[in-house]
C-alpha cells in the first residue's frame, strides 16, 4: 500500500505497511541514511527527526502517523536559520567525537530553538536528555546551543 | 624508514603500489614496536603506513588503522604537515585496507584512520620524520632543477623556494625528480625545535566535524548498494547454545521477508528492509539449545573470584619485604574491592554488511583488526586471503568492541546463505547481550601505615579474567597479564615494601575484552580509592597525604596542585557535598581529577563539576585533548553510577539504555581541563579520562557522606540518609 510522505520538502510515494516506523522508512528506502538507528525503543534520540517542527523519535513513529505531515532530516535543516546557525556553532566547538549521535542531537536541539529562541539550562536539560551521546560531548552541545541561539 | 625499506612491503610491492596510485613521491613510515604490539595479526603482506604526494599536490597519509571517533585523524595530519610544510587541511587521510591489490577502488576510500591511545606516542617522531624525508627529497629536487645549493632552498605551504624567494615549485611539479633521488634516513633529518612549530601545539578545528554536522559522515551501518539484503539476527541467549527450531511459517508471513537462516549459533531473517527483518524475526519463536552455561549467574562469578582471590597470583612486582613490613605496621587496613562486567554500548549498533560469490567475499563495515578480519573471513569462506576485502568505515564509537570479530563473523555465517549483498544489523538489545564485557574485578588490598600515619606496605593483587592469556597468549607470561596490573605495578607513589600480584579467574559464559582504559580504568580505582583510605585511617587530608608520597614524581605533583588549586580543595561545601580527588600516571601522562558530588538524601550522586588537569607531554592538538577528557569522563561516570551488566541462567539481564543507563544531558558535568605545558615526550589522552573519573567521584562520595565506595555501580540505597 502506498504512503505519501513529504521529507525535506520533497513527496515520496513510498509502497510499506502502516506500521514501518519512519526511521527506516526514511533510511531504508527513501535513502537518507543521515537518520540514526541506536536503540529502537525512543531511548537515545539517534533517529531524532521534525514532524511539523516537533523533534519525533522516528524509531517509534510509524509511517501512517507522519502521514500528510511535514518531516524535516538532518539533511536539510540548513535550510533553517536555526538549523544553520546550530550546525555552524558544532563546527566551531567541534562538538562530535564519534558523531554518530550528532545527527538526532541537532535535529533535538533545532526543535527547541524553533520552539524557544532563547533556551534556559533547564530548557536545554528538558529538551536534550532524551538524545544520548556515548561519546560524552554533553557539554560542549549545551554550549553550542546557546552560542547559536545568539546568533538567530 | 626509506620506501624500500619498509618493513611491510618489498620493493616489488611497493612500485606495484605506488603504480596503482598513479606515481609521485611515496615515502614510507616504519610503525614503532607499540603499534605492531597492538596489532599483533600485523603481517608482512600488510600494506604499512606510508605517505604519497601526488603530481597534482595532493598529500595521502595511509595508515593501517581506522577511525572511531577520537580526533587522532586530525592529529596524525598534523604531526606529517608540521614538517612535510604543507597546510594541514590538504593532507588526506585513508585507512589502508586490508588487501594491497584493492587500493585504489574508490568505493574504499576516504574513511579515517585511529589507534589507541598510544596512537600519537608512537607516531609522534615516526610521522615527523617521514614529513622532514619527503620535505628534504623536495627540497633536494627544486635544488637539482635550479642547479643551486638545497640549503638555499626553503620550503612552505607545499612550495619549494630558492634563496631569493623569487622562483617556486611546487611539491607536484617536483615529485618524479624528488622519487629518482636517494631517501635520506630517517634519523638524519632534523625535526623541528618547539619554537619552530607552527602547527603542533595550537588548537585546530577537526576536519570531519562539517560532515558529521550534515548527516554526511558514513558508518558502517550507513552502506548502501544495489541489490541490498537487511537481516535482523538473534544470537543465542546463553554462550555456547544454538537454535532449535523457528517458526518458519509465521517469520515468512511477514510481508517483505525472504529468507530464515540458521546458523551454528543464531537466527537470521533476510528481509527486503530492516524493518521486515525485525518484524520477521519477532515472529520467529525461536526454540534453543541453551548447553552448558544456562546455569551461569552473578553468584557463581562473585563465589569463584572471592575464593580464587585468596590464593596468590603471578608476580608483577615485589620491592622490598611487603609481609614483613605489613607485621610491623601500626596500622593494617585491608579491603577488597569489585568492578562490575560492562559493555561498550557505542551508538552504532553491531553491524556488518557480507557479500560472498564463489571468487571474493567484500565486507563493508568498522573494524579495528583488517588483516585479522581479512584471515579469519578467508578461513570461514574458504577463500584464499587476498580475495577477501575489508571495506573500512567510520565507526559510531567503539571503545575496545570493534576488536572484537564476533559481529563480522555471525555477519559472513549469514551471507554465506544469502545470495548477494546483506546488512547484518544487530538490536540494541543484541548489542547489549552479546558483548564481549570489561571483565569482573575482585581486588584485594592490603596496607600498612606507621605510628606517623605514613605508608609502609602495599599490597594489591587483581584478580579476574586475563583478555591477553585469551587473546594473546604470548604475552601473559609468568601468569601476570600485563594490560591487568597496568596502573596496579606503578602507581605514582613511592612505597619501599610494594608487591602486586595478577590472579587469573576466568569466568564461565561469559566473553571478555577490552573496555575503554583497560587497566589503568580498574586500576587506577583501586589504588586511589586505597590510598584515600590510608589517608583518612591517618587523620590527614586525603590530598595532602597524596603530595607528601609524591616527592620524588614532580609532573604528579604539579598536575595535582594545580587541580586542587582550580577546584578550590578545602572550600566550604553545603551538607552532603564533597570534593574527591585522583591523581595517576597513565598511557604516559599525568592526570589528576578533582570532582564536586552531591548526595541526596534518598542517596542519589549527583556530579556537578569537575577539575582536570594534565600533563600529556608535547601537545598535537589542545581541542582534541579536552574533547578526550571531558568525553572520557562523562563515560566513566556513566559506568561508575549506574554500569553493571549482570547475568543469570546464563543471560544478560540488561537489554536497551533503560536497563543499561547512560549519564544523559541534564546529569553530565562540567569538565574543565587544564593542560599543563609540557616539553616532555607526548602521552596517551583517550582513555586517561575515564580511568581518573571513578575513584574521584566515589572520594567525594566519601567525603560528602562518610561511607567508603568498594564496589561499582554505586549504589543509592547505600548512601540514604
Ligand atoms: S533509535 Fe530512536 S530513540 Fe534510539
Ligand atoms: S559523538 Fe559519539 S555518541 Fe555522540
Amino acid at each position: 500500500m502506498a504512503i505519501q510522505l513529504q521529507i525535506n520538502g520533497k513527496p515520496y510515494d513510498l509502497d510499506v505497511d502502516d506500521d514501518m516506523p519512519l526511521l527506516w522508512a526514511i533510511r531504508d528506502i527513501v535513502g537518507l541514511t543521515g537518520t540514526k538507528f541506536g536503540c529502537g525503543k525512543a531511548l537515545c534520540g539517534a533517529c531524532t527527526v521534525m514532524l511539523n517542527n516537533q523533534a519525533i523519535r522516528s524509531c517509534l513513529t510509524p509511517v501512517s502517523v507522519a502521514k500528510g505531515g511535514s518531516i524535516t532530516t538532518i539533511e536539510s535543516i540548513d535550510a533553517l536559520p536555526q538549523g544553520k546557525a546550530l550546525q555552524q556553532a558544532w563546527v566551531e566547538l567541534d562538538v562530535p567525537q564519534c558523531g554518530y549521535c550528532q545527527s538526532g542531537q541537532l535535529m533535538s536541539a533545532t526543535a527547541l530553538l524553533l520552539s524557544n529562541a532563547h533556551p534556559t539550562d533547564a530548557d536545554i536539560d528538558g529538551a536534550m536528555s532524551g538524545n544520548v551521546c556515548r561519546c560524552g560531548t554533553y557539554q560542549r552541545i549545551r554550549q553550542a546551543i546557546k552560542n547559536a541561539a545568539q546568533e538567530v | 624508514m626509506s620506501a624500500i625499506n619498509s618493513p611491510a612491503l618489498d620493493r616489488r610491492q611497493f612500485l606495484k603500489l605506488g603504480g596503482m596510485l598513479g606515481g609521485g613521491l611515496i615515502v614510507g613510515l616504519q610503525l614503532p614496536a607499540q603499534v605492531l604490539a597492538a596489532q599483533p595479526e600485523a603481517s608482512l603482506t600488510d600494506l604499512g603506513a606510508f605517505i604519497r604526494i601526488g603530481h597534482d599536490n595532493q598529500v595521502t597519509l595511509v595508515m593501517p588503522m581506522a577511525e572511531v571517533g577520537q580526533g587522532v585523524y586530525m592529529a596524525q595530519s598534523m604531526l606529517l604537515a608540521e614538517e612535510l610544510e604543507v597546510d594541514v587541511d590538504t593532507v588526506k587521510v585513508l585507512a589502508s585496507p586490508a588487501n594491497a591489490a584493492l587500493y585504489g577502488n574508490p568505493a574504499i576510500g576516504g574513511y579515517q584512520v585511529t589507534g589507541g591511545s598510544t596512537t600519537i606516542r608512537a607516531f609522534w617522531t615516526p610521522l615527523r620524520q617521514a614529513g622532514a624525508v619527503a620535505r628534504t627529497l623536495l627540497i633536494a629536487a627544486a635544488a637539482q632543477v635550479w642547479k643551486v645549493d638545497p640549503a638555499s632552498c626553503k620550503a612552505s605551504s607545499g612550495y619549494v623556494y630558492d634563496a631569493s624567494g623569487q622562483r617556486k615549485l611546487s611539491y607536484g611539479e617536483l615529485v618524479d625528480v624528488a622519487a629518482g633521488l636517494p631517501q635520506p634516513a630517517a634519523d638524519s633529518v632534523v625535526l623541528k625545535t618547539r619554537e619552530q612549530m607552527t602547527l603542533l601545539g595550537k588548537p585546530h578545528h577537526r576536519i570531519d566535524t562539517p560532515d558529521k554536522v550534515r548527516g554526511k559522515a558514513q558508518y558502517g551501518i550507513d552502506f548502501q548498494t544495489a541489490n541490498l539484503k537487511h537481516a535482523a539476527i538473534a544470537v543465542c541467549p546463553v554462550l555456547g547454545g544454538k537454535p532449535v527450531a523457528v517458526d518458519e511459517a509465521a517469520i515468512k508471513a511477514v510481508r517483505g521477508v525472504q529468507q530464515v537462516v540458521l546458523t551454528d549459533e543464531a537466527v537470521a531473517v533476510v528481509a527486503d528492509n530492516t524493518w521486515a527483518a525485525m518484524k520477521g524475526l519477532r515472529a520467529a519463536s525461536i526454540q534453543w539449545d541453551f548447553g552448558d552455561n544456562a546455569s551461569v549467574g552473578m553468584e557463581e562469578v562473585v563465589q569463584q573470584l572471592d575464593s580464587e582471590s585468596q590464593q596468590s597470583g603471578g608476580l608483577a612486582r615485589n620491592d622490598g619485604d611487603v609481609e614483613k613490613a605489613l607485621a610491623s605496621a601500626t596500622t593494617r587496613l585491608e579491603a577488597v574491592y569489585q568492578l562490575p562486567f560492562l559493555s561498550h554500548a557505542p551508538m552504532e549498533p553491531m553491524n556488518y554488511t557480507v557479500e560472498i560469490t564463489d571468487k571474493r567475499c567484500d565486507v563493508w563495515g568498522g573494524c579495528q583488526t583488517l588483516t585479522l578480519a581479512q584471515a579469519t573471513v578467508a578461513q570461514l569462506t574458504g577463500l584464499p586471503p587476498e580475495s577477501v576485502f575489508i571495506n573500512n568505515f567510520l565507526m559510531g564509537g567503539a571503545f575496545g568492541r570493534r576488536l572484537e570479530l564476533d559481529g563480522m563473523i555471525h555477519a559472513v555465517k549469514v551471507a554465506k546463505q544469502v545470495q548477494g549483498p546483506v546488512k547484518v544489523i544487530w538490536s540494541r538489545e543484541e548489542d547489549i547481550q552479546h558483548g564481549f564485557y570489561r571483565p569482573y574485578y575482585y581486588d584485594r588490598l592490603w596496607g600498612g601505615l606507621d605510628a606517623e600515619g605514613k605508608p609502609v606496605a602495599w599490597f594489591h593483587r587483581v584478580s579476574g579474567s586475563s583478555i591477553m592469556a585469551r587473546a594473546f597468549p604470548g604475552a601473559f607470561v609468568n601468569g601476570v597479564d600485563p594490560d591487568g596490573v597496568e596502573g596496579a605495578k606503578e602507581p605514582p607513589y613511592e612505597f619501599d615494601n610494594i608487591r602486586v600480584e595478577f590472579r587469573r579467574v576466568e569466568p564461565r559464559g561469559v566473553l571478555t575484552s577490552w573496555w575503554r582504559g583497560v587497566g589503568p580504568t580498574h586500576n587506577v580505582f583501586m589504588v586511589e580509592s586505597f590510598i584515600d583510605e590510608m589517608a583518612a585511617a591517618a587523620k590527614q587530608d586525603p590530598a595532602s597525604y597524596r603530595l607528601a608520597l609524591l616527592g620524588n614524581n614532580p609532573r604528579a605533583r604539579q598536575v595535582l596542585e594545580l587541580a586542587l588549586k582550580q577546584a578550590g580543595w578545602g572550600k566550604q561545601l553545603p551538607e552532603r557535598h564533597g570534593l574527591g580527588v585522583s591523581v595517576q600516571f597513565a598511557f604516559g601522562s599525568y592526570l589528576a581529577m578533582v570532582a564536586e558530588v552531591a548526595v541526596s538524601e534518598q542517596g542519589a550522586v549527583r556530579c556537578q563539576r569537575i577539575h582536570a588537569v594534565i600533563d600529556c607531554g608535547l601537545t598535537v592538538n589542545p581541542d582534541t585533548v579536552k574533547a578526550q577528557i571531558e568525553g572520557g569522563a562523562v563515560f566513566g561516570l556513566t559506568a561508575a553510577l549506574y554500569g553493571a551488566i549482570t547475568v543469570k541462567d546464563g543471560q544478560v539481564q540488561q537489554s536497551n539504555f533503560d536497563t543499561y543507563q547512560p549519564v544523559r544531558m541534564y546529569e553530565a558535568p562540567l569538565v574543565d581541563v587544564h593542560i599543563v605545558d609540557s616539553l616532555e615526550a607526548p602521552g596517551g589522552v583517550g582513555e586517561t579520562g575515564t580511568a581518573a573519573v571513578f575513584p574521584a567521584i566515589t572520594n567525594a562520595v566519601f567525603a560528602a557522606t562518610g561511607k567508603r565506595i568498594r564496589t561499582l555501580p554505586i549504589n543509592p540505597s547505600e548512601l540514604k540518609v
